[in-house]
């Protein structure tokens, strides 16, 4: 974080985690009605740390991630409630010069398309550089000096030499590399992956996550993980926060999450996944199918698919319920789930 | 259904060369695309064998040369003993009703103007003597309580349904024609989770039912496990490694598969931090220019002056009971060693 950045958005007076989404509520205003796709997410992640964030598609993932960093889509999104602190400061509050800044600096963010987040007729040097002369006013030549380390420091082979290329000259994992560069170039504390190697294959997968972790650990960034792979989030998450139909329904230490779920959305996935390492039976399949979002069902929105179910939770919205200081459920039964462990 | 060991299917030495032209008023070869380069092996009735490997390793290609909706450079595709590859007219007819294809992506395979009825029922209209006009309508019906979807939603639209659910009406259409092969080409890829084991249980309930052969092809190498009784790798147009889903999954020989086996991220925190894991550098070389001797050889952290000189040909190696396309082939546990 520069200083610049520190004056305008206080230190030192704030008490939560570095970055805390609180009680966030989104919507779309479409022709068909009003879609409901962020209902109150609350998470929270602080430097060094992991944060994955696991959900179908649909979830609310990215719109949550697309507010944190100011670029939702206002119309037909809206944002109708909650905050989002940034060092103890609502960035929901900043004007956008202030966001602007803090976007790239503060935080930023690696998109699931590599593809159609770069520019394909700018040579990939120059959109890395472009980070430096518009956040920092730095001279062509020091820019593109920059660009190439960056790119080394993504492993590019040899990045002097691809630093002219277009995207179109790179693979799959290459542009998700550049990507990468892109948005650490300006050092920022946190970094957004959504889905950052969901359309690769495991290999290049393999490379990316290990990426990841590597500049994690030279400079201590939190990390938001947004993936539906528990594979992936099994191997690299301190923390999970689970989402269905715009909630958060589970949020846990990734240990216990695995060992023993608290709600029954998270506990299905676990059971409904097949596993590389023995063959296994008959898959557990949680019937049914994700929520439409114009016609969220009444009480808990996981209840027409739930084996749990009681009659409360047709009417009754579970609250989080705390279940201790780093885990809580939104299910009116996590106590039951809990004991009955893993199938 | 236990598989049996008869061959309903038998693939020698497929080819698929697509020229790479240059120049755009004479159009001159200047080499070929090599995205299937000699491909054999045999499907038994009854049985699911699962194709892996990277992105444009060619296993959409070869799925193509089976259904024979590409021709290929050389080699053959034996059904019941008969080349499909050689069929023409009436006879190609007959023998496709007998392989059949569910895609990959449920959102663009169907085709948004024609009702459900229309799509599953279309197959029908290819193949009248299957099913007379009037019966139609109620064997579409039948198809589709057959994969679990409402048989009164017959005509609705594709983009009424879900992914999952348009999955399901690829499946009965594959079921139309009663086929004794499904290729599925990555049937599951583009589904959530949750409705991801719906239909890999309901196609196993369907070969149960049917006694269907299937040829499963994912990158996703913990669905394929669960669902193959034998799975071949592949790597740039060719076979690297055969042999039935222990084999492969707890004794793998050759480099390829080991790498690709250990990139699979386990769903278990437990142990994370011991886990042993073989990182490919690099990507795969392209199919057009693929290295000499051992395709693999770029990437391969076992790499011998042989591997450049000599393609290691896909045979049982010593130390080990299934073929292996590696001069170097060792029995490496990589998925339960950690
Ligand atoms: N009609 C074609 N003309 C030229 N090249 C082709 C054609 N079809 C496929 N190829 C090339 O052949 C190779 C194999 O392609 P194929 O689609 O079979 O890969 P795949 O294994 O199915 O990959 P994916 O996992 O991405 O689906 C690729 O390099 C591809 O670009
Ligand atoms: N620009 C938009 N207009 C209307 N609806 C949108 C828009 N962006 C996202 N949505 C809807 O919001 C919901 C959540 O989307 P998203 O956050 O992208 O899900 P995911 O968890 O897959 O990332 C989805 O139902 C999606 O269709
Ligand atoms: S609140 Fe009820 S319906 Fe919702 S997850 Fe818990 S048991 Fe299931
Ligand atoms: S033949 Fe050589 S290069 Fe190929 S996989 Fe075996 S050891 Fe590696
Ligand atoms: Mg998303
Ligand atoms: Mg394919």
């Amino acid at each position: 974080m520069t200083e610049v950045l520190s004056e305008q958005v206080g230190s030192g007076s704030r008490s939560g985690a570095l970055l805390e989404v609180d009680n966030l509520h989104v919507e779309f205003h479409t022709r068909a009605g009003v879609a409901k796709a962020v209902n109150g997410v609350t998470y929270s992640v602080d430097a060094g740390e992991t944060l994955a964030v696991l959900g179908e598609s649909g979830s609310g993932k990215s719109v949550t991630a697309q507010t944190i960093m100011g670029i939702l889509d206002m119309p037909p999104g809206k944002i109708t409630g909650g905050e989002i602190r940034f060092r103890g400061v609502d960035l929901l509050k900043l004007p956008e010069d202030q966001r602007r800044k803090i976007r790239g600096e503060g935080i930023s963010m690696v998109f699931q398309d590599a593809l159609s987040a770069l520019n394909p007729v700018f040579p990939v040097g120059w959109q890395i550089a472009e980070m430096f002369r518009m956040h920092r006013g730095t001279s062509r030549a020091e820019a593109k000096k920059k660009a190439i380390e960056l790119m080394d420091r993504v492993r590019i082979p040899a990045a002097k030499d691809r630093v002219n290329d277009f995207p179109h000259q790179f693979s799959g994992g290459m542009r998700q590399r550049i990507m990468i560069a892109m948005a650490i170039a300006l050092d920022p504390e946190i970094l957004i992956a959504d889905e950052p190697t969901t359309a690769l294959d495991v290999t290049v997968q393999a490379q990316i996550m290990e990426l990841l972790a590597e500049l994690q650990r030279e400079s201590n960034m939190g990390l938001i993980l947004i993936t539906h792979d528990l594979g992936v989030v099994a191997d690299v998450a301190d923390k999970i926060a689970v989402m269905y139909g715009g909630r958060i329904v589970e949020h846990a230490e990734v240990h216990d999450l695995y060992k023993n779920p608290a709600h029954p959305y998270s506990k299905g996935l676990l059971e409904s996944i097949p596993r590389v390492d023995h063959k296994g039976q008959e898959l557990y399949a949680i019937k049914g199918m994700p929520p439409n979002l114009l016609e969220m069902p009444s009480g808990c929105a996981f209840h027409p698919r739930c084996p749990y179910r009681r009659e409360t939770c047709e009417t009754d919205v579970p609250p989080l319920y705390t279940i201790s200081g780093t885990r809580g459920s939104a299910c009116h039964y996590w106590r039951e789930v809990i004991d009955e462990g893993q199938r | 259904m236990k598989a049996s060991a008869e061959s309903i299917l038998e693939v020698r030495d497929l080819v698929k060369h697509f020229p790479l032209t240059q120049g755009i008023i004479v159009k001159r070869q200047i080499g070929a695309i090599k995205a299937v380069d000699g491909v054999s092996f045999d499907l038994h009735r009854g049985e699911t064998l699962g194709i892996v490997g990277e992105s444009g390793c060619g296993k959409s290609t070869l799925a193509k040369l089976l259904m024979a909706l590409e021709r290929p450079t050389s080699g053959s595709v034996r059904i019941h003993g008969k080349d499909i590859t050689k069929a023409k007219g009436a006879e190609l007819k007959r023998m496709r009703r007998n392989i059949q294809m569910v895609m990959q992506d449920p959102y663009t395979s169907l085709n948004p103007r024609m009702t459900v009825g229309d799509i599953v029922g279309e197959p029908f209209e290819i193949h009248p003597d299957v099913a007379p006009k009037g019966d139609r309508r109620r064997r579409v019906q039948e198809l589709l309580e057959v994969v679990g979807l409402n048989p009164d939603h017959i005509n609705r639209y594709p983009h009424q349904f879900s992914g999952g659910q348009r999955q399901r009406i690829g499946i009965a259409r594959g079921l139309a024609l009663q086929p004794e092969i499904i290729i599925c080409d990555e049937p599951v890829s583009a589904l959530d989770v949750s409705i991801q084991a719906q239909v890999m249980n309901l196609l196993e309930r369907l070969q149960n039912e049917f006694g269907l052969s299937y040829i499963f092809i994912a990158h996703d190498l913990s669905v394929v496990r669960h669902i193959s009784d034998r799975v071949a790798v592949m790597y740039l147009g060719k076979i690297v490694e055969l042999g039935t889903d222990s084999e492969i999954y707890d004794s793998p020989t050759h480099p390829y598969t080991q790498a690709l086996l250990s990139a699979v991220p386990v769903p278990d925190p437990e142990g994370r931090e011991t886990r042993q894991r073989i990182i490919l550098q690099g990507d795969p070389p392209s199919p057009a220019n693929p290295p000499s001797g051992c395709h693999f050889r770029t990437r391969c952290w076992k790499a011998q002056d042989i591997c450049a000189q000599q393609v290691p040909v896909l045979e049982r190696r010593p130390g080990s009971d299934h073929p292996s396309a590696c001069h170097f082939a060792e029995v490496r546990d990589v998925v339960n060693a950690q």
